[in-house]
């Protein structure tokens, strides 16, 4: 699950991580007020970020600067509101516009080939780090932590001098590598990323100048097996970024993904079910979901599934795909007659089952007149061929 | 020969008094499985599966009085990485963890122990491992077997059925499968399973299952160049159709930062010599044109 950069952020800074202030606005009035106040206490400009969990939100407009109240509020009516790739922007973050003198990147994040958290820099900071990996691969330092004890500190003296940061910042760039590792332990997180990291100048109260690092952005990405024991982090979940068909298929305990094909598809099993839209794919058609009703379903969440499926309007066939292991086929069966009587609109439907009790199932959907499919290439062939008749009706 | 599990198999089944371990530990034993002990804490002196298993409280008290030597896990989430270093203190140094939803950093603490003690562990999030004819350890349906000299590895649960389905109606048996299991972390990766089969005389041939995310179908292909030249191989990849950033069910199926997808697999497969079928139903005749005969 992704965090918001705001949330993030309060992670980060409960870990000890120096974070700049910032708030957050869902008003253009709030971006004026909150604005204001840190031109007030003597911030240059203020910068005004769209809150949304998709990627390039600064290349879309949704990160823009600000050098008065009036200016502020402007730009914050600007964004609230905003289209970013189909989401609705409804919070923007605002914070004091940082005095940038160089910019790092640093990440911990988990090496699942070498099954260590891996803490990863680059002098080359607030660009997209993939960027650097594939055109500069040297560029990038990397050390791995210790699952139990976390980041030693040598080996965070190590990276602070491979990413130029020896000398005054050595200190806080050590406390910042072993902080973020903390973070990801401490929140079950499989990524926590902060780029930039910035040397920033800051000027005191009495006027001195000084240079400082701090985190300007902040990614955390959490595990979802984590989750259940940070019911506070689960909270955090942002349903208003979600399809709301996403957040109905995990309450009825289904994994379910929209795309934009036009034939749906319901799989026991993630495998099965990748395999299954790769198919349709193969046999010519577009595949309008992942779903994979998981083992041993009974018919009331058969009947639950075949629901999120038809909620899409795009969906012009269904694909079902059972392997009956725990799952049993004639479960599987009735469930989709139930799913039948109570469906909204008619919707041609193959139904390949077998492995466990496919011969009951197989009667009892020859009964109800189902289309059915002997094989996998056979069943992909026929779905495809049915939304093709049903979109020439 | 079969890998990991065989007729010298003598399993600990944990949660046997589950719904779950209950379910499969009886398919298990139906299916000629060596089950001498089920343990759940608290039901010790209790029988199960009609009074033909003792259950234990403590792994250490069913490995002293029955001689266990593999165990599988049934526990949910929360206790399962303790069902493992209870496996390793008792000197168990063949488990299998069904469990799924087990957080990441739990297996990151548990592995350097399984290492350190020398065992091997297949999963979490898996359905075990079958070695047809011989034992059963896991969760795969038992009917779809045939015995054989083809060797499986697999990241999934169905698609595996469907695959060992696929073979058994080609005539082509298995000598065994293992499905290593879908979390980013498990205990043992798709190259220590081909390694087994390098080593095992009876395994001729090997198919290979992968999915997205991860390099591990990318270090299975670059092993298996230098390793298992001499033993012809066949894979299938799932999820080309998959989007970028979504976790595609399995908590490791996920394509980030353009790492991951099906079609860097299938060419790192393709560059190391290994025939990567289109269809599932491809690979009994892709195995036969690598010179596999039917059993």
């Amino acid at each position: 699950m992704k965090l918001q950069e705001f949330h993030a952020k309060s992670l980060l800074r409960a870990a000890g991580l120096p974070v700049p202030p910032w708030s957050v606005a869902t008003t253009p009035a709030e971006v004026r007020q909150q604005a204001s106040d840190y031109l007030r206490d003597g911030a240059g400009r203020v910068v005004v970020k769209a809150q949304v969990l998709v990627g390039g939100r600064g290349k879309a407009g949704g990160v823009k600067l600000a050098a008065s109240a009036d200016e502020a509020e402007a730009v914050g009516r600007a964004i609230l509101g905003m289209d970013i790739k189909g989401i609705t922007v409804r919070r923007v973050l605002v914070a004091p516009a940082a005095d940038i003198v160089s910019e790092f990147y640093l990440a911990a994040t988990l090496d699942r080939a070498a099954q260590r958290i891996l803490v990863m820099g680059s002098a080359e900071g607030g660009v997209e780090i993939e960027q650097v990996a594939a055109q500069r691969p040297e560029a990038i330092v990397r050390v791995h932590a210790h699952p139990l004890l976390g980041l030693f500190d040598f080996q965070a003296r190590e990276l602070a001098f491979a990413l130029g940061l020896g000398g005054t910042h050595l200190r806080s760039a050590v406390a910042l590598a072993k902080g973020l590792v903390a973070c990801l332990l401490a929140n079950d997180a499989d990524l926590v990323e902060v780029n930039p990291l910035a040397i920033v100048r800051e000027r005191a109260p009495d006027g001195t100048e000084g240079l400082a690092l701090q985190c300007l952005d902040a990614k955390v990405t959490l595990d979802d097996s984590g989750l259940p024991r940070h019911p506070d982090l689960a909270a955090l979940r942002d349903l208003d970024e979600e399809d709301p068909t996403d957040a109905a298929a995990r309450a009825e305990g289904l994994s379910f993904i929209k795309l934009a094909g036009n034939i749906g598809c319901m799989v026991n099993g993630a495998g099965l079910a990748m395999t299954t839209m790769d198919l349709v794919q193969r046999a010519g058609g577009q595949p309008a979901n992942f779903l994979d009703i998981g083992g041993g379903a009974r018919a009331d969440k058969v009947a639950a599934a075949m629901r999120l499926i038809l909620a899409d309007p795009n969906v012009q066939a269904i694909l079902v795909n059972i392997f009956g292991g725990i799952t049993r086929g004639d479960e599987v069966a009735r469930g989709l007659i139930e799913a039948r009587g109570q469906q909204s609109r008619e919707v041609p439907m193959v139904v390949r089952i077998v492995g466990t009790n496919a011969r009951e199932a197989a009667a009892i959907l020859e009964a109800a007149a189902f289309e059915t499919a002997s094989s996998l290439d056979d069943a992909a062939e026929k779905a495809v061929a049915a939304a093709r008749r049903a979109t020439a009706a | 020969m079969s890998i990991l599990v065989g007729r010298e198999t003598r399993l600990l089944v944990q949660g046997i008094t589950g719904r779950e371990g209950e379910f499969h530990a009886r398919q298990m034993q139906a299916y000629g499985t060596d089950i001498v002990a089920g343990m759940t804490p608290g039901k010790g002196g209790q029988r199960a599966l009609d009074g033909s298993v003792p259950v234990f409280d403590t792994v250490a008290q069913a490995v002293a009085e029955t001689g266990a030597n593999t165990a599988i896990s049934f526990v949910p989430a929360p206790g399962a990485p303790d069902s493992i270093l209870e496996d390793l203190a008792a000197g168990i140094r063949t488990i299998v963890c069904i469990t799924e939803g087990i957080p990441a950093l739990d297996m990151l603490r548990v592995m350097p122990l399984v290492e350190a003690a020398g065992a091997r562990l297949i999963g979490p999030n898996c359905p075990g491992l079958t070695s047809p004819g011989r034992a059963k350890v896991g969760i795969i349906p038992p009917s779809i077997h045939r015995q054989g000299r083809v060797g499986l590895v697999s990241r999934s649960g169905t698609l595996t059925y469907e695959v060992v389905q696929a073979m058994t109606d080609a005539g082509i048996g298995q000598s065994t499968c293992v499905g290593i299991g879908g979390d980013p972390i498990v205990g043992s990766s798709f190259i220590d399973i081909l390694g087994h089969f390098r080593d095992d005389e009876e395994t001729e041939a090997v198919v290979l299952i992968g999915e997205i995310g991860g390099d591990a179908e990318e270090r299975a292909a670059a092993w298996a160049a230098e390793h298992l030249a001499h033993k012809p191989m066949v894979a299938f990849i799932a999820g080309r159709t998959a989007p970028e950033g979504k976790r595609m069910g399995h908590a490791g199926a996920i394509i980030s930062g353009g790492t991951g997808t099906a079609a860097g697999k299938v060419a790192a497969l393709e560059a190391a010599g290994i025939r990567v079928a289109e269809s599932p139903t491809q690979i009994p005749r892709l195995l036969q044109e690598a010179g596999v005969r039917p059993d």
